[in-house]
């Protein structure tokens, strides 16, 4: 495939017509010292051979499901993709995933999103979703900065138990504006301490995770409540919503905005992306929320068929005044889950989600039988924290020799817990597997 | 779209460069988009108010239109604080192409200063400058 398609004399043409001599000529308001001298520090182009053996190395070098028993999660989780999913998404209507102006010719792309957003919703529990943004990280800032414009406040709080990463984004978006990110602590039982919130003045939205990062489900209703006592929006963030196959949904307990990864509905983890940003909000809120929206009408002829709408918040309408500057969907990823959603369905996420919980019980307990601290008492869905003891570096390498990922360990976000581990058991472990490492650690 | 001579430009009304009219109510003033905005605009599908209590300098943005074609804003065309805000133009947006001098208005304002409306455009200058713009 050629990557540079123009000719040479396609090139001095477009040259003359544009009036310049020549390419430094046609770049010169560019100040020199934003351009680049010399030539890009890459490596010889290598056969289509030599560039596989080099994967395959690569590849070997990495620790991967299911050689490996990898009982970590944080953010990214491994679940079974059904065969289904796979076939349907592998369709050539569906390869050219971008979002679609022309409603005549792209009824199938639409008709598709259109039923992602109506899946989201039921799982959620929420009145409108957006045809999804790029991940669970961009979606929680870009709910944040939606809860700015819907109270027309500037501070936000947020749990210290949200994603490190998340946090990190939400910092990226909103510092070089004039906004402020206060952060709320944990309490002792693994939930965010909501208590400071109401001593907090011109608080757009409070924002906490459920499951948070240490796998504790969030007192949602009592948060929800708190932050409209002080008028602001409560934000919900989460990366494994699975679990609300099990747990009550955000919807139903105050929630006026869900936003998550939806990496666990059938996308591959591919080492860390893409992802799938989900987002639902309240119906009222709609005309704030950022993103893509499809929706039903009818045509001339009385037919039913779906078309974007709501584009006048967007920023091919709005220009510098549009909701949000994301202009975009992840249609393959968002059209991804919707197939695992549909083929799972609604018992069989309740399924799944119970045999995640199951799991992850079993473990828990394993583990504290064997003599191990489980620091935070409140309910865990697929995660939970062990204190293995700060002595635990050698047992860890030693289990990595058996193929066994003992967890992730917390103290690099979290300083004050050293010897902290936080564990993830999916439905794709087994209880020889769990047992294998409860043996693992005792040792 | 209306000729320009065919726009209904009331002469108890004051008009802006922008395109909105206010009204002399005594102590308040009314305002609204006058015919050519709406006209202009065509179907208006939805309208975001102010909320009654905020102030805003002239030339502020206080609200949106969103027509079939376009999103506006519409700014103030005098100093002053939000009293009323057209409420029936939630459910009926429309009303602001049907009757935008009657029941089409969209906000009542305390002016900072009662004579600032007159530094607004009377109906024949504001149909000059509409003339000029052609």
């Amino acid at each position: 495939m050629r990557y540079l398609p123009h000719t040479e004399e396609d090139v001095s043409s477009m040259l003359r017509a544009a009036g310049a001599e020549d390419m430094d000529d046609l770049f010169s308001m560019i100040p020199g010292n934003c351009k680049m001298n010399g030539s890009l520090n890459l490596p010889e182009a290598l056969t289509e051979w030599e560039l596989n053996a080099l994967m395959d190395g690569l590849s070997e070098k990495m620790a991967v499901s299911p050689e490996y028993k990898i009982f970590m999660g944080a953010g990214s989780y491994n679940h079974y993709i059904p065969e289904s999913v796979s076939y349907l998404l592998s369709r050539s209507e569906f390869s050219t995933a971008y979002t679609p102006y022309q409603p005549e010719i792209s009824q199938g792309t639409l008709q598709a999103i259109y039923e992602y957003q109506t899946l989201v919703t039921r799982l959620l529990g929420m009145e409108v979703a957006n045809a999804s943004m790029y991940d669970g990280a961009s979606a929680l800032a870009e709910a944040l900065l939606m809860a700015t414009r819907v109270t027309k406040r500037k501070k936000v709080a947020l749990s210290e138990l949200i994603h490190p990463y998340y946090r990190d984004v939400v910092r990226t978006y909103l510092e070089p504006g004039d906004y402020e990110i206060v952060e709320l602590p944990r309490l002792e039982n693994g939930r965010t301490d909501i208590s400071g919130v109401a001593g907090m003045d011109d608080l757009a939205a409070v924002a906490i995770q459920s499951p948070n990062f240490f796998g504790c489900i969030e007192d949602l209703r009592t948060t929800g409540a708190v932050a409209h006592e002080s008028g602001a929006l409560f934000v919900l963030s989460f990366t494994e919503p699975l679990a609300y196959g099990l747990f009550k949904n955000p919807g139903c307990q105050e929630a006026d905005i869900v936003c998550g990864e939806g990496q666990s509905l059938g996308i591959p983890q591919s080492f860390g992306g893409p992802g799938l940003g989900m987002f639902a909000c309240r119906m009222k809120h709609v005309r704030d929320m950022p993103g893509r929206v499809v929706g039903k009408t009818t045509d001339v002829d009385g037919r039913p068929g779906f078309v974007l709408t709501l584009a006048t918040r967007e920023q091919h309408i709005r220009r510098e005044k549009a909701k949000s500057n994301i202009c975009t969907n992840n249609s393959l990823c968002a059209l991804a889950s919707a197939m695992y959603m549909a083929s799972v369905g609604g018992t069989g996420i309740r399924e799944l989600a119970c045999l995640n919980y199951d799991k992850t019980e079993y473990l828990k307990r394993g583990l504290s039988e064997a003599g191990f601290g489980i620091p935070f008492d409140s309910p865990t869905f697929n995660e939970f924290v062990v204190e293995f003891g700060e002595n635990f570096k050698d047992t860890y390498k030693k289990l990595l020799e058996q193929r066994i990922i003992a967890g992730i360990p917390l103290v690099t976000w979290y300083p004050d817990l050293p010897g902290h581990y936080l564990l993830c058991v999916t439905e794709s472990m087994s209880r020889e597997d769990m047992d294998a490492l409860i043996k693992g650690v005792r040792s | 779209m209306k000729e320009i001579e065919e726009l209904f430009l009331p002469e108890n009304v004051r008009y802006t460069e922008m395109h909105e009219w206010t009204r002399d109510d005594g102590d308040n003033v009314t305002i609204g988009i006058d015919d050519y905005a709406q006209d202009q605009l065509g179907d208006i599908v939805f309208v975001e108010l102010p909320e009654i209590g905020a102030t805003f300098e002239k030339g502020e943005e206080f609200g949106t239109l969103e027509s079939v074609k376009a999103v506006s804003e519409i700014y103030m065309p005098v100093s002053g604080e939000i009293i009323a805000i057209n409420e029936a133009l939630e459910e009926a947006p429309e009303l602001i192409n049907s009757a935008p001098y009657n029941d089409g208005w969209i906000i009542e304002v305390k002016p900072n200063d009662p004579d600032e409306i007159n530094t607004l455009m009377s109906s024949s200058e504001y149909l000059e400058m509409l003339k000029g713009e052609e």
